[in-house]
């Protein structure tokens, strides 16, 4: 394996792992508090059992987002170090702001998971609510950070010099609102399935059935309004795209000749070699709309865009329909859950609801990190979109393909242990959350 | 705004070797603890770093931030040529954070506990050890632009008895610092007793290999003594660190125990300030004997004027959160 393409795997990879455990982080402590604060209200035990036993997923959620971003921190000056010395000074911004967030959601976090029976309730409560508000502004900080990568701001680059810097201006780049929303959304619909899918699971085998009926609707409830709202977000992302990066829009699909009016493609298998699509659904006019909001609309192609400019089609044109499709599928989802929700009939007895929602467990988080795939793989081949290219970004160190391999190895392992313990925890829920309320103990 | 910065660098570093220091110390301790001691080593520990430790390994995220955005020379240049120790160090990171948090939240407690603990133990020890390389590497002299092969590179810019013996320092003063800090966290004379003949051993250790970092120093031509004395406040430093070392053993035989970590904090505050000192606001030597200064390799104006606002802003938030967060679960008297 060549040095470039193990550091571009290597980031990869670590931002993959990174994005699912912040995500968790980020989302789950709004599920808490909503929970924790029936519970406050209505003092029904089983609202304070589903916000200890959601804690206890995201102390050990939140602990490998920490260290994994940590890494990540560091990864940026191990793997990328050209790039780092003339971006730091202007996209640090959005990072030096979200150490700060980062920290309050350390603190916050400890005095929510200790702070059983020790603080004034309200207060835990609000420190529950910090974590989850904190949260939210470091994943949107740091992805304006990555969203300057996209559409550069803040500088001019003159004869090789970056000039006139500007931090700020450079973090409310144009992409980072468009790229922030869907993240967030994201984040939201894609845990908000998981949870609620592992619930459901629990609730067709019959086991706690009150317990997970309540965390069940509370995760549901995030997820399908998610689901919901992504759509229009992901307009307002593709709109935003075709202005500022056409070579993305074109890769993302495949569209290798300028049209006009341009067709959306579904699905096909890209040929790189031939330049050529078969086998996919055209829907004529379809990408022109998406595009501009107008069927008849040019649409640039990969024709118009230098060759050493194109990114990889082929892996940004699949991620891009798995994305789509997914989304598609939980809008789907969530359409069905809020009709089913206006019969009276109770929720355990629609069987084939809570299986939907099983089958969902996944994938929302392959959405998300399709999503990735598309707005990384799509900017190549720049690190710094028309300003520096990411081969020159490298280090010069050789012998990356090692820390890749160790790097794998480490991320694979650590998924194993944590789905591992997950399943540990929903295991125990009968014995730990059966008791009275006395008798659990406290940590 | 530069000198907020560089403070908050500095304050971050600092903080960053004291708290998580204390708290990579603690698994030291564990390390070095006989088999029948652990478990409540183990518990003693968990009531006193649970809640904190996390906010202590912030420092170094603040510190690495401030150092890539405002100093990015800097941070490409140790990225370069210490790639590999940082890598090991960060590896240690995520071992020892996930394994401390594992061994806690694992519903069903059996032989898995067995691998958290053995994971836990070796990375706080492997962590502190190449931090300590890394920053004994930065003033070394050892990294080298200029370097023709692999191995002079990448490998001898750290692989050398100077660096290793500031990261056994390290390794000792971490160890110390969490000796005493759980003296403090025990209500059980037992422990007490264990506690503080740990951190006898660690201080014994930590002359030695602070010796052996000043003869390692010598034998490399690297300046380290005339940065210590040389100079009044080195010297004033030294004097002062020797002097709470002395009033600290008194105070432990006197079974007075809060204020020992006060004191031992700064006496660690004292020997960095003693070494860095005469060195600022140099920060990289390299090989061929010229430095990077943080004022020279500073970044631009306006980023250095937001950073150090968002670090100022931050610091309001942040501070008295931390202050109420470690007061709320420090031990309570019964």
């Amino acid at each position: 394996m060549d040095d470039f393409l193990a550091a571009r795997s290597q980031m990869a990879l670590s931002l993959g792992f990174h994005i699912i455990f912040s995500c968790i982080g980020m989302v789950m402590p709004f599920f808490m508090a909503v929970s924790h604060y029936k519970w406050l209200k209505t003092n029904d035990e089983a609202y304070r059992n589903v916000t200890k036993a959601w804690s206890k997923g995201v102390a050990i959620f939140f602990a490998t987002g920490a260290v994994s971003g940590t890494m990540l921190s560091f990864e940026l000056g191990l793997l990328w170090p050209k790039f780092m010395e003339h971006a730091g000074p202007i996209f640090g911004m959005p990072f030096s702001l979200e150490g700060t967030a980062f920290f309050i959601e350390a603190i916050a976090l400890g005095f929510f998971l200790y702070g059983w029976d020790k603080l004034n309730k309200w207060f835990h409560w609000f420190t529950g609510m910090v974590v989850g508000v904190s949260g939210l502004a470091s994943g949107i900080l740091v992805v304006a950070a990555n969203s300057w990568m996209n559409s550069p701001a803040g500088f001019d680059f003159v004869g090789g010099k970056y000039l006139n810097i500007d931090p700020i201006q450079a973090m409310l780049n144009k992409a980072w609102f468009s790229q922030a929303l869907h993240m967030c959304l994201a984040a939201f619909t894609a845990t908000g399935f998981a949870v609620a899918g592992v619930h459901a699971l629990m609730i067709l085998r019959n086991s706690n059935k009150d317990f997970h009926l309540k965390a069940f609707k509370i995760a549901a409830i995030f997820a399908c309004i998610g689901a919901l709202l992504q759509p229009l977000s992901g307009d307002i992302s593709a709109k935003d795209v075709a202005k500022r990066q056409p070579a993305k829009l074109a890769a993302m699909e495949a569209l290798y000749k300028t049209q006009k009016p341009a067709p959306l493609l579904i699905g096909g298998i890209v040929n790189e070699k031939d330049k050529t699509v078969k086998m996919a659904i055209e829907i004529p006019g379809a990408l022109s709309f998406l595009a501009h909001g107008d069927f008849k609309s040019e649409v640039k192609g990969l024709d118009q865009i230098p060759e050493d400019q194109h990114p990889p089609v082929a892996i940004t044109h699949y991620a891009f329909q798995i994305m789509v499709g997914i989304g598609t599928l939980l809008l789907f989802v969530a359409l069905i859950y809020f009709f089913t929700l206006f019969k009276r009939k109770p929720l355990t007895e629609k069987r084939w609801i809570l299986k939907l929602f099983v089958f969902a467990i996944p994938l929302g988080y392959i959405a998300l990190e399709a999503g990735w795939v598309v707005t990384e793989v799509g900017r190549q081949p720049w690190i710094i979109y028309g300003i520096m290219r990411t081969k020159d970004a490298v280090t010069p160190m050789p012998g990356i393909a090692y820390s890749f391999y160790i790097f794998s190895a480490i991320y694979v392992s650590l998924s194993l242990v944590v789905t591992f313990l997950l399943y540990r925890q929903i295991k125990m829920v009968p014995v730990l959350y059966n008791k009275p309320a006395s008798k659990i103990p406290n940590q | 705004m530069e000198y907020v910065v560089i403070t908050f660098l500095c304050l971050g570093i600092l903080l960053y070797f004291l708290l998580g220091g204390a708290d990579f110390g603690a698994g030291i301790i564990e390390l070095f603890t006989s088999t029948k001691n652990r478990s409540r080593t183990r518990k003693t520990m968990y009531q006193a770093i649970g809640p904190v430790w996390e906010a202590n390994h912030m420092w170094l995220i603040i510190a690495i931030v401030i150092l890539f955005v405002g100093f990015p020379h800097i941070y490409t240049t140790m990225s370069i040529y210490l790639h590999i120790p940082l890598l090991i160090m960060l590896i240690g990171i995520i071992a020892r954070g996930t394994a401390f948090v594992f061994r806690h939240y694992d519903a069903i407690k059996d032989d898995m506990q067995w691998l958290y603990n053995r994971i836990f133990r070796y990375s706080s020890f492997i962590t502190p050890l190449f931090l300590g390389i890394i920053a004994g590497s930065v003033i070394s002299g050892h990294i080298d632009p200029n370097a023709k092969d692999f191995r002079s590179a990448y490998i001898y810019s750290w692989l050398n008895w100077f660096s290793i013996s500031v990261g056994l320092f390290t390794v000792a003063l971490c160890g110390f610092l969490a000796a005493i800090y759980l003296i403090g966290e025990t209500e059980d004379n037992h422990d007490k007793r264990r506690f503080i003949k740990k951190a006898e051993y660690m201080n014994i250790a930590a002359i030695i290999f602070g010796a052996m970092v000043f003869i390692a120093a010598q034998l490399d031509k690297i300046p380290l003594f005339d940065w210590v004395f040389k100079n009044n406040v080195g010297i004033i430093a030294i004097v002062l660190a020797s002097l709470s070392l002395i009033l600290l053993w008194y105070l432990l035989l006197k079974g007075k125990t809060k204020v020992l970590r006060i004191l031992a904090g700064f006496q660690v505050t004292m020997i960095l300030l003693a070494i860095s000192y005469a060195h600022f606001p140099n920060f990289i030597r390299l090989k061929n004997g010229d430095t990077i200064s943080l004022f020279e390799s500073i970044g631009p104006e306006k980023t250095i004027y937001s950073l150090g606002l968002a670090l100022l802003l931050g610091s309001i938030l942040i501070l008295p959160f931390l202050g109420y967060l470690f007061y709320k679960f420090q031990k309570k008297e019964e």
